[in-house]
């Protein structure tokens, strides 16, 4: 469809086009501004504070601690998460893993657990297990799925004949995959691996419970100090330059290169290769993966459910949270989907430079920690915009800011499957060009935008950090009452929250599942 | 008319935003909104009770003493509280010390036992802890425990003791240390704390910490072991109490505050939810509740389980002048935050 869009700009009368793209440009520009706010607050905050203030702050022991413990974390968790990634992917894909199908929904399913519960299970069952190892164990757990999905949609994607061609020109089995297929799976590799980079610096309740520090979990502590004194900027700050790090690491291994078929022809379906005798070894990869990243969970969970009894299910506690949650959840996603609709349309109907630019600012602006999000708009909300302060509108911001690509993402595909023609054929029929866009686009694209709210919800849901910085005054979601029951180590009445979490997490979990099937066209 | 979606839809979302951004506390006439850095669970049984009796519906936003305390001096003039409680009493020095609290009315000053509330009479104690080493019975014998708290300094001590350094709990006991000894013996305790302590983000984790064998002794308050003990007694099973009395600096009692904020739109409110806070329904809370805290009124029993108040030898600290700012400062420079 992308060419025909293509076409019809070049050659549509000039001034057809400025009037409804300029007013949809607007309101992209405007969305990006206020994404970047965090960001460009936190800047600010360093300019200002001063080179010797800063200086002091930034360059002490207490920071290099928390830059060692975070090299550390990302160093070690990533790799594991990789090589874990591409060999579930490959067995659920390319092999004939018995029950590969079933395994592949379980490889999923552990981002339906909230990194801090996973956390809770695991020392629920250890309670000894804490520091570097137990980051680690965790995260691997908790994120590993962020690197099967998109490394499961590039296995599909591969068109075997490379493959064949290497074979034929000599190359073993493992050399072809080394240098045939591991170099088309770079894309989903880096991409997949500064999501959970990206998670590893922003994540606060998995490390503070396990007693390992890492920025956030030091921000959070002099917040809870001195609510948003300079000791957290720029703690901030340094944060923020790690993952601007993260980022250009991933932009300069990604490369140029592209991987695709030439020609005429549909790649054929790639040959499933034999376990044989290796079948029941090759299980134990999931087996175990799955008994980790859901069996522990469950169990401990399991475990203070019946330790609580009935009584933890207080229907006015629990059911008030829940129903507080639901209402946030789904004002946060409907607007973060809205704040989405201009940018996707215009990456899919008028991709231009500008467009393109301005979705790299959602991006950056949302791999922002939720902690700097918060600490910055709490800060520019009392000190300049006391009507806002504590408001729904803040939260529901810095949600938009976190979660926008999430939407953008379900969003811009759904509609590059609507022909522009019917949007035209709308328009000659006598509707404005914004009345056409509404009866026929962006009808044809609702499932998108479900999509869309429905996986920036799950989002907002298990977020703890900037939910807790900034909820408004008697506003209590599940993952605020599970962080709060847990601190004062009270297990078995967390576990309800727990439970309801996961709950209404699965099915976008498996909405996820399902999406990454659709991309790969099947 | 080519804009006129785009521009519907504009104004749709900047109407639901401006909709949505009306501040959440709703002015009702007999309401009360109580920025709450106590236990949460004691303050919600204060707020239903005192609801109850009188019809003054009660919004409470949790969170740390400090983080509270600075919330408000940032909101000023502006902010929506109108009562603020604590744990400690550096907060109320802090927000105090700021001019916003609004004096307290005498007759609730008058309930409380003298020297829990501060000379200038701007917030008044509700409540009150000790500082206590819980420490690990199977391993350390009575003639093993430290004599005073400034002993967890010496090198004998090196990986052997945790504490919470990031909560504001431990640090009104810097505060304390602070005020008797001054700030070089405290920046020397500090720092050989950096070197012998595991910090642990909370104190209820701490003693399970002490109570699964990790470190001998943790530096926290007393009711921690109380409230376990009361619910299943799962993580103090190992755990000892050990008051250092004698007006060690590790003897200090703390004083949990509250305060009527001077930009309250609900000042009567708010002076009669105090009141009945430190009178006889808010300290039998205390006395029969969960929260195994002192209790500070005039004649007011504190829970049976408790050493009694007076028996504990606590130093004489005054609770205006402990000063947080500092307190943060020194532990930044020592690397604990």
């Amino acid at each position: 469809m992308t060419s025909i869009t293509d076409t019809r700009i070049s050659i549509a009368p000039r001034h057809r086009l400025p009037a409804a793209s300029f007013w949809t440009l607007t309101i992209a520009v405007v969305v990006a501004l206020l994404a970047l706010l965090p960001l460009g607050f936190v800047l600010w905050a360093a300019a200002v504070t001063g080179w010797e203030m800063a200086s002091q702050l930034i360059f002490r022991s207490r920071v290099g601690e928390l830059l060692a413990n975070t090299v550390l974390l990302v160093v070690f968790t990533i790799p594991i998460c990789a090589v874990l990634g591409v060999s579930l992917a490959w067995l659920t894909e390319r092999s004939d893993l018995p029950g590969a199908r079933f395994w592949s929904w379980l490889c999923v399913t552990p981002l339906a657990v909230p990194a801090f519960v996973h956390s809770y299970a695991w020392i629920g069952q250890w309670p000894g297990f804490n520091g570097l190892p137990a980051g680690v164990a965790i995260s691997v757990v908790a994120y590993f799925p962020f690197l099967y999905l998109p490394l499961s949609a590039a296995f599909r994607l591969l068109d075997p004949a490379l493959e064949d061609q290497a074979a034929s020109l000599g190359l073993a089995p493992f050399a072809v995959f080394r240098r045939v297929v591991l170099p088309q799976l770079r894309l989903a590799l880096c991409g997949g691996a500064l999501l959970v980079g990206l998670h590893l610096l922003a994540e606060y309740g998995l490390f503070a419970m396990i007693r390992f520090d890492t920025f956030t979990t030091a921000i959070i502590d002099q917040f809870q100090s001195t609510y948003n004194g300079v000791a957290a900027y720029m703690l901030a700050l340094v944060l923020v330059l790690c993952c601007f790090v993260l980022l250009g690491l991933e932009a300069s291994l990604r490369g140029r290169s592209r991987y695709a078929r030439l020609g005429s022809g549909v790649a054929r379906r790639p040959k499933v290769a034999r376990l044989g005798k290796w079948k029941y070894a090759a299980l134990l990869v999931p087996a175990v993966t799955a008994a980790f990243a859901l069996g522990i969970p469950v169990l401990t969970l399991g475990r203070w459910l019946i330790a609580g009894g009935a009584g933890v299910w207080r229907i006015d506690e629990v059911g008030l949270t829940l129903w507080q949650t639901l209402v946030i959840c789904l004002i946060g996603g409907i607007a973060t989907t809205a704040a989405a609709v201009p940018i996707a349309w215009l990456s899919v109907r008028r991709p231009t430079r500008a467009s393109r630019f301005l979705e790299g600012c959602y991006y950056l602006a949302s791999s922002m920690p939720g902690v700097v999000v918060a600490l910055a708009l709490v800060t520019i909300t009392v000190r300049a915009m006391l009507p806002l302060y504590q408001s729904v509108a803040t939260i529901v911001l810095a949600y938009v800011v976190m979660f926008l690509p999430r939407a953008l993402v379900s969003l811009r595909a759904s509609i590059a499957q609507v022909p522009v023609e019917i949007e035209q054929a709308a328009a000659s029929l006598g509707r404005s060009p914004g009345n056409a866009l509404l009866a026929t686009t962006i009808r044809l694209a609702a499932p998108g935008a479900a999509a869309g709210v429905a996986l920036s919800s799950l989002g907002i849901m298990n977020e703890l950090t900037a939910t807790q910085m900034l909820a408004p005054n008697g506003t209590r979601t599940l993952a605020m009452a599970f962080w709060a029951l847990t601190g004062e180590i009270d297990y078995a009445g967390a576990a309800p929250y727990a439970v309801l979490m996961v709950a209404f997490s699965l099915p976008l979990t498996f909405l996820l599942h399902h999406q990454s099937k659709k991309i790969a066209g099947r | 008319m080519k804009t006129s979606f785009t521009l519907a839809a504009g104004v749709a979302l900047a109407v639901s935003v401006l909709a949505l951004s009306s501040p959440a506390s709703a002015q009702v006439k007999d309401s009360l909104t109580i920025y709450n850095a106590q236990h949460e669970g004691l303050t919600k049984e204060w707020a239903q009770a005192f609801t109850e009796e009188t019809g003054i519906v009660v919004t409470i936003r949790q969170g740390g003493d400090l983080e509270i305390a600075n919330q408000i001096v940032q909101e000023g003039a502006n902010s929506p509280a109108d009562v603020f409680l604590t744990e400690n009493s550096p907060a109320m020095a802090l927000v105090d010390g700021k001019g916003l609290f609004a004096p307290i009315d005498k007759a609730t000053l008058d309930q409380v036992l003298p020297g829990f509330h501060p000379a200038n009479g701007n917030w008044v104690g509700i409540a009150a802890r000790s500082t206590v080493f819980a420490y690990d019975k199977t391993k350390l014998t009575e003639d093993k425990l430290p004599k005073s708290m400034l002993d967890l300094a010496k090198p004998e001590w090196k990986g052997r003791w945790t504490a919470s350094p990031s909560g504001a709990d431990f640090q009104a006991i810097v505060g304390a240390l602070l005020q008797l000894k001054g700030e070089e013996a405290t920046a020397a305790w500090l720092k050989g704390m950096k070197e012998n302590a595991t910090p642990i983000r909370g104190n209820s984790t701490a003693m399970k910490a002490v109570n699964a064998g990790q470190f001998e002794g943790a530096l926290i308050y007393h009711y921690y072991y109380f409230g376990d003990v009361a619910k299943t007694g799962e993580n103090t099973k190992n755990v000892g109490m050990h008051y250092f009395k004698n007006q060690d600096p590790g003897a200090f009692v703390s004083i949990s505050g509250g305060g009527v904020l001077a930009s309250s739109k609900h000042k009567e409110q708010a002076q009669a939810f105090l009141k009945w806070v430190t009178g006889k329904g808010g300290q039998k809370v205390l006395r029969d509740g969960t929260s195994f805290e002192y209790a500070v009124g005039k004649g007011e029993a504190s829970n049976k389980m408790l050493t009694p108040i007076a028996d504990l030898q606590a130093p004489k600290v005054e609770p205006s002048t402990l000063n947080n700012a500092k307190v943060t400062d020194m532990m930044t420079a020592a690397g604990l935050l």
